[in-house]
């Protein structure tokens, strides 16, 4: 009985120090930046999209951002793009395609040790601009591309 | 076998990482014509790339990104037998890493 008792002790005492590690944030995993936000992927306009990302900051249009992207894509389903910054402290890249459902296709927060440049592939639904927004310092700065599609890419 | 791949190559200097990740990308709006049915939403949520343990770049990505994800990197530097490792979490949980050494 007393060997019980003495071993729930235990247990009981390593299991809420756990537990208060991981209320005060000590076990959080390890990541930064572009956490996942489901506002920011929810079906909106193009607006209410960059809002949510951005609130009501200005953003610049920029001819600084450099957008690789086929003008016609045969298929909506995979149109390869590729996107380079020389804009000074380039932190982030969001890729936006005005006319999906969902615009906001990927966001990337890039660390020094990077060069500003991506490649994707994105999907489209029809003939559409697509904009790239990128945040360097504490600015905003938008380049965009149009890209006519000959076949959509979200039938399946 | 993991469900990504990752190749890197040294271009003036720098070294392109790309990688290849085979994801079903469904972000749920499409139609399984042979039921009738909607496919359920299952799409990669979240992509890290770590240099040596040091993440390099986080990703948010969402539906708008095509089938079997690519994507490509240039980081500045880079030697031979340092580690890129990179990882996904889709919006189900389920997760994937793989690590790579520059040759």
């Amino acid at each position: 009985m007393s060997v019980n008792r003495r071993e729930f002790l235990k247990k009981s005492v390593s299991f809420s120090a756990y537990a208060i590690a991981l209320a005060c944030g000590l076990l959080k995993p390890d990541r930064a930046g572009a956490e996942w936000i489901a506002e920011q992927f929810a079906p909106h306009k193009l607006e209410e999209t960059l809002k949510t990302l951005f609130k009501d900051a200005r953003i610049t249009e920029s001819d600084q951002i450099d957008i690789q992207i086929p003008q016609i894509a045969e298929n909506g389903a995979v149109v390869p793009i590729t996107v380079s910054s020389r804009l000074d402290g380039t932190e982030s890249i969001s890729i936006l395609v005005e006319k999906n459902p969902v615009p906001l296709a990927a966001r990337f927060d890039l660390s020094p040790e990077l060069e500003p440049f991506v490649s994707a592939r994105l999907k489209m639904a029809e003939t559409s601009d697509v904009i790239v927004i990128v945040q360097a310092g504490e600015k905003l700065y938008s380049a965009r591309e149009t890209v006519k599609v000959t076949i959509g890419g979200c039938g399946g | 076998m993991s469900s990504i791949r990752i190749r890197t190559k040294r271009i003036d200097g720098k070294l392109q990482i790309r990688t290849l990740i085979s994801h079903p990308m469904e972000h749920g709006r499409n139609i399984d014509k042979s039921t009738n049915q909607p496919i359920p939403a299952h799409f990669i949520q979240e992509l890290t790339v770590k240099h040596n343990g040091k993440t390099i770049a986080n990703c948010a990505t969402g539906g708008g990104v095509s089938k079997d994800p690519y994507f490509a990197f240039m980081l500045k530097g880079g030697e031979p037998g340092d580690k890129i490792t990179i990882s996904w979490v889709d919006n189900l949980g389920q997760q994937d890493s793989e690590e790579h050494i520059i040759k």
